[in-house]
């Protein structure tokens, strides 16, 4: 009888530890995750400091300038496709919004401060991201993966110098200026809505915009624009740079999948940190 | 002996699980052309990564002119660095830059040049490997060897003193293969670096190594010069030199200079005393002028065109070839006698001068500009000997024997015979 009550209690407590890891499995999966972003967000942050104390050497000024046309130049066009429609439906819809309370003559108001404090700043970000954003990380990546990366190192060329540095300062002074022009087009967008199509009067609509907007509102708003480049040249660049060590691929398909993280999470951290900085400012 | 310009000393180097290098070690000198030599996959790239740090060693010392590595400082590494370049194997050349910007870029990012003294090395560069008409070209325009030749250029622009090879044959034809391996041992030459190459081109690269390393199954098996690796009884011969040299006579129509040992050694000691058999020396004369104005890749047809005839005329009577220096093919007939060697060595010249040229020209005209006429001269010579002489002197007295058996010369416009 001995033998077999042993091993009852035996198949009691295997069974026990089994349970145990599987109940402990989920919580080691979160925890692991959350080691592993923490660990990212780290190197992230140094890549991003090493890369701006880089951009004071010599010879970084043309390679700006390049990038300038890039991320900054090449982007506008789609910004103020963007932020005319933007600005439009805006005024459209508090247009026809405050027309019952007869408060229609706030539509420049509402308009403007909506670029200028929310819109303009996210979704200027959301459109380089997807326009300059996805190509750095693909630039990048490729760099890496065919070993140009590899190769400027045995050149004792800086690679965080040379290939990071002047996007990082090239964001951080485009994303400012690109939503500035989002927002002064799409307060004509909402002129164009408002008072062309729907015949507001344009002396309400700009005098409405004059005596509620304050300088607050357009510093706040390009304090998110530099939140927002520095986030997005740091996720797009660092995605691409270390896209040969990611897990889940190789080669070509990493550059890929590194893109479309670099995409994903740019996106959701503007979000996440446009509601931060937000909070902090108001 | 001096000290090592690099050594490593129980180097081992994993990728996760998996041990790539295990124990290594290995000496390097100055000055010479070291050639690594191992199968596909054995670690041969990590290696040179290892000596030019992108990569680091998980155990073991890597010592630089007798200091480790490890313990130097980060300015004394960067000194060290600065001396080296590096020749990726799939070249590395940056895609969005043309050829000209691609060379240019270690001068512009690394030093303090004018813009038109930067000009005058890059374009000095260009033209020693054969690189104008692609100046402004991106590299995804160029041909595999076009780009192999790029990025030749941008590894010797800044005039380094070791540089690191990684294969920097693969993907060539058999006339560029010889033509880069004789480009590096002339700027070798010129230039005095160091050299550290990875290559598959046996025997073609001993004629330009001063030591050869091997690699197998993770270790250094062999370090020493190539006349020492013929001595040298391992697996590895049978499984990597042996059967990349059977590839070499596919390709060429001569066996390696070990083979051709070997034959020779077997063929003569069948014949009894009093039998004789015949030696024929053939000798492109004056390379450095073709090389000079027509490029390496010429010469390197001539004597691939004149091994393949070779072959075709002196192989049919039992006669073996190989490749004794850069511009000269030792043919040995164990069953003629010089009457039926002159023979045969006439129908050979008659053959050669009716097609050979052409091809030649052919090859040059797509690529060179040329300055002048330039000479080709083949010379040959014949020398009996018994199985118990020496080879040695058989081939002297060849050679002192030698007289012109074709000459042709290629001018701007066409050939004359």
């Amino acid at each position: 009888m001995a033998p077999e009550a042993n091993s009852r209690n035996l198949s009691q407590g295997e069974a026990k530890r089994r349970l145990g890891i599987l109940l402990s499995r989920p919580f080691s999966a979160i925890g692991k995750e959350v080691i592993s972003w923490i660990s990212i967000l780290g190197s992230a942050t140094v890549f991003l400091f090493l890369a701006l104390f880089k951009v004071f050497r010599s010879k970084q000024l043309s390679k700006i300038v390049q990038q300038l046309y890039y991320i900054g130049a090449r982007s506008t066009t789609i910004i103020m496709l963007v932020s005319v429609f933007t600005g439009m439906v805006l005024s459209l819809q508090s247009y026809y919004a405050l027309v019952k309370f007869g408060a229609q003559g706030a539509v420049g108001t509402l308009v403007s401060l909506s670029l200028i404090r929310e819109l303009g700043p996210v979704l200027t970000a959301i459109m380089i991201t997807a326009r300059a954003g996805s190509a750095i990380t693909a630039e990048i990546g490729i760099q890496r993966i065919s070993e140009q990366i590899d190769a400027l190192h045995t050149m004792r060329i800086d690679p965080l110098r040379h290939l990071i540095s002047p996007r990082v300062t090239a964001a951080i002074i485009s994303f400012p200026i690109l939503t500035t022009i989002f927002d002064l087009i799409g307060i004509i967008g909402g002129y164009i809505s408002g008072v062309m199509l729907l015949g507001l009067n344009s002396g309400v609509y700009f005098h409405s915009i004059q005596a509620n907007v304050e300088l607050k509102d357009i510093t706040d708003g390009l304090i998110k624009a530099t939140v927002f480049a520095v986030i997005v040249a740091t996720v797009c660049c660092y995605q691409g740079y270390f896209a040969h060590m990611r897990r889940d691929s190789h080669g070509a398909k990493a550059v890929g999948l590194a893109t479309t993280s670099a995409v994903v999470i740019s996106c959701v951290l503007i979000l996440v940190s446009d509601y931060i900085v937000t909070s902090l400012l108001i | 002996m001096n000290t090592p310009l690099i050594e490593f000393k129980d180097v081992t180097k994993n990728f996760g699980d998996r041990t790539v290098l295990e124990r290594i070690n290995l000496e390097i000198y100055e000055g010479e052309v070291t050639t690594i030599i191992g199968l596909s996959g054995a670690g041969k790239s990590v290696l040179l990564k290892l000596i030019i740090g992108l990569l680091k060693p998980d155990e073991g010392t890597i010592l630089f002119r007798g200091k480790p590595v490890s313990k130097m400082k980060k300015k004394e590494i960067n000194a060290a660095l600065a001396q080296m370049s590096y020749m990726f194997q799939g070249n590395a050349l940056f895609d969005s830059l043309t050829v000209y910007e691609n060379i240019a870029l270690p001068l512009l990012e690394t030093t303090n040049l004018k813009k038109s003294e930067i000009d005058r090395r890059v374009m000095a560069r260009i033209e020693q490997t054969e690189l104008a008409d692609a100046v402004k070209k991106f590299p995804s325009e160029l041909s595999g060897g076009m780009q192999k030749r790029a990025a030749l250029a941008r590894a010797l622009i800044t005039d380094p003193k070791i540089v690191l090879f990684d294969e920097p044959t693969t993907g060539q034809d058999p006339v560029r293969k010889n033509a880069i391996l004789s480009m590096i041992a002339q700027y070798h030459r010129k230039f005095g670096f160091t050299a550290i190459l990875v290559s598959h081109e046996i025997p073609d690269v001993y004629f330009i190594s001063n030591r050869v390393l091997a690699l197998y199954e993770r270790t250094i098996v062999f370090q020493g010069t190539p006349e020492e690796l013929e001595d040298f009884d391992h697996p590895f011969k049978d499984e990597v030199i042996h059967s990349l040299e059977v590839l070499q006579k596919e390709l060429t129509g001569l066996y390696s200079k070990r083979q051709f040992k070997v034959l020779n050694h077997a063929q003569l000691r069948r014949r009894t005393f009093g039998e004789t058999y015949s030696i024929v020396v053939f000798t492109l004369e004056d390379i450095s002028s073709i090389i000079t104005h027509l490029g390496h890749d010429a010469v390197q047809e001539a004597i691939r065109r004149m091994g393949l005839y070779i072959d075709k005329h002196f192989g049919a009577i039992g006669g073996f070839s190989t490749r004794r220096n850069s511009n000269e093919i030792v043919t040995v007939l164990p069953y003629s006698d010089i009457t039926e060697a002159e023979i045969i060595l006439k129908d050979f010249a008659k053959d050669f001068q009716g097609l050979e040229i052409n091809d030649i020209r052919t090859g040059v005209r797509r690529r060179v500009a040329m300055a002048g006429p330039v000479e080709f001269t083949i010379l040959a010579g014949i020398a009996q000997g018994q199985p118990i002489a020496e080879i040695d002197s058989v081939i002297a007295s060849a050679k002192s024997h030698q007289k012109e058996i074709w000459m042709a010369t290629m001018c701007r416009r066409g050939v004359s015979i």
